[in-house]
């Protein structure tokens, strides 16, 4: 029996678009936010809300990825922000190379902020880099407290938690404050903050630390 | 299901690997899988086992190597095995630790089926 020695790292082919990717971006002063959460934790609505606040103030673009239609691209395009969708058809994360051949159809220059959409999953995007600068992972109260304990790489891999639609609380046994240590346990430098797309609470504080961000960018 | 993306990168590189004047079957492919990793190995044999059936590879198993998560302690400097996701010491509750094994995601070797006898 021979035995073949090769020691490489299993993504690297991503791992090396999503280097080229980053270069990319820096080329062109682009901070950039890979958004993941659960389906239906409010990433496109939080986007709306972001757009809302940000949109006169920072020059946006926004990378949709979902397995089936482009409603979401439809959604954000109605804000006047230039938005690519990804399509999957079936593919439950992207990868560096989606990104890639998505910003063939995105114009870049000028472009102060990139947020990337991810698939709704918290398992599969966790592990494929895409070339940004932050992974943000939403959990809604609605989801229960325990979801950093039972998907801990994703909120591990995270830089910023948004707690999002806390209108809600009053409704569900969800414990903010298990959430938030939960999620701390996981990741203890994680950012957070609480939202509701709804009231628009939380929506300011979020804005302001992304502002601050992408002028470090610049 | 990122364990049949993985498993087509894995399919991929092993391929690359395979001498071209050497025809002989493979026996397995050996992958080293961090508890932290996010991947579970039964799901990803099971992705290798359809991939790897239209090529050279048909027929190989999959040998997966898993890594616990360890820790080194800036506290109290100790080496610590980590509860599973939970990124606290868990000799002394601090939050300083660096990650030391656990995030492995490796393709390591490829053994063929050519009776030519152990080499590397």
């Amino acid at each position: 029996m021979s035995v073949i020695t090769i020691e490489r790292k299993i993504l690297e082919k991503n791992d090396e678009v999503a280097g080229q990717n980053r270069s990319l971006f820096l080329e062109h002063g682009v901070f950039v936010l890979n958004l993941i959460s659960s389906p239906g934790s409010g990433k496109t609505s939080i986007l709306e809300r972001t757009i809302e606040l940000l949109g006169g103030k920072i020059r946006l673009a926004v990378i949709e990825g979902d397995v089936q239609t482009d409603l979401d691209a439809q959604r954000i395009a109605r804000y006047n922000v230039p938005a690519v969708q990804i399509v999957t058809r079936g593919g439950c994360h992207l990868e560096a190379n989606l990104v890639r051949d998505a910003l063939q159809n995105l114009e870049l220059a000028g472009v102060q902020l990139l947020i990337i959409e991810n698939v709704g999953n918290l398992v599969c995007p966790s592990g494929f880099d895409l070339g940004e600068n932050h992974k943000v992972v939403i959990a809604s109260v609605t989801e229960g407290d325990d979801k950093p304990l039972k998907y801990p790489e994703i909120f591990h891999r995270a830089s910023v938690l948004i707690i999002n639609k806390i209108d809600l609380l009053q409704y569900v046994p969800c414990d903010i404050n298990v959430l938030r240590g939960n999620a701390l346990r996981v990741n203890p430098s994680l950012k957070i903050f609480e939202t509701s797309c709804t009231t628009g609470a939380g929506i300011q504080e979020w804005c302001g630390w992304l502002k601050g961000q992408v002028s470090r960018q610049q | 299901m990122h364990e049949m993306s993985i498993a087509r990168n894995t399919c991929e590189i092993a391929l690359a690997h395979l001498p071209a004047d050497d025809a002989s079957p493979v026996k397995s492919v050996k992958v080293r899988i961090g508890e932290l990793a996010g991947v579970v190995p039964e799901s990803l044999r099971f992705c290798f086992s359809i991939i790897a059936g239209d090529s050279r590879l048909a027929g190989a198993t999959l040998i997966t190597e898993e890594i616990p998560a360890t820790a080194d302690c800036k506290t109290c400097n100790k080496q610590v095995s980590l509860d599973f996701g939970v990124f606290i010491c868990p000799a002394c509750g601090s939050t300083e630790i660096s990650i030391l094994s656990g995030t492995e995601l490796q393709i390591i070797e490829i053994e063929l089926n050519d009776d030519a006898g152990a080499s590397t």
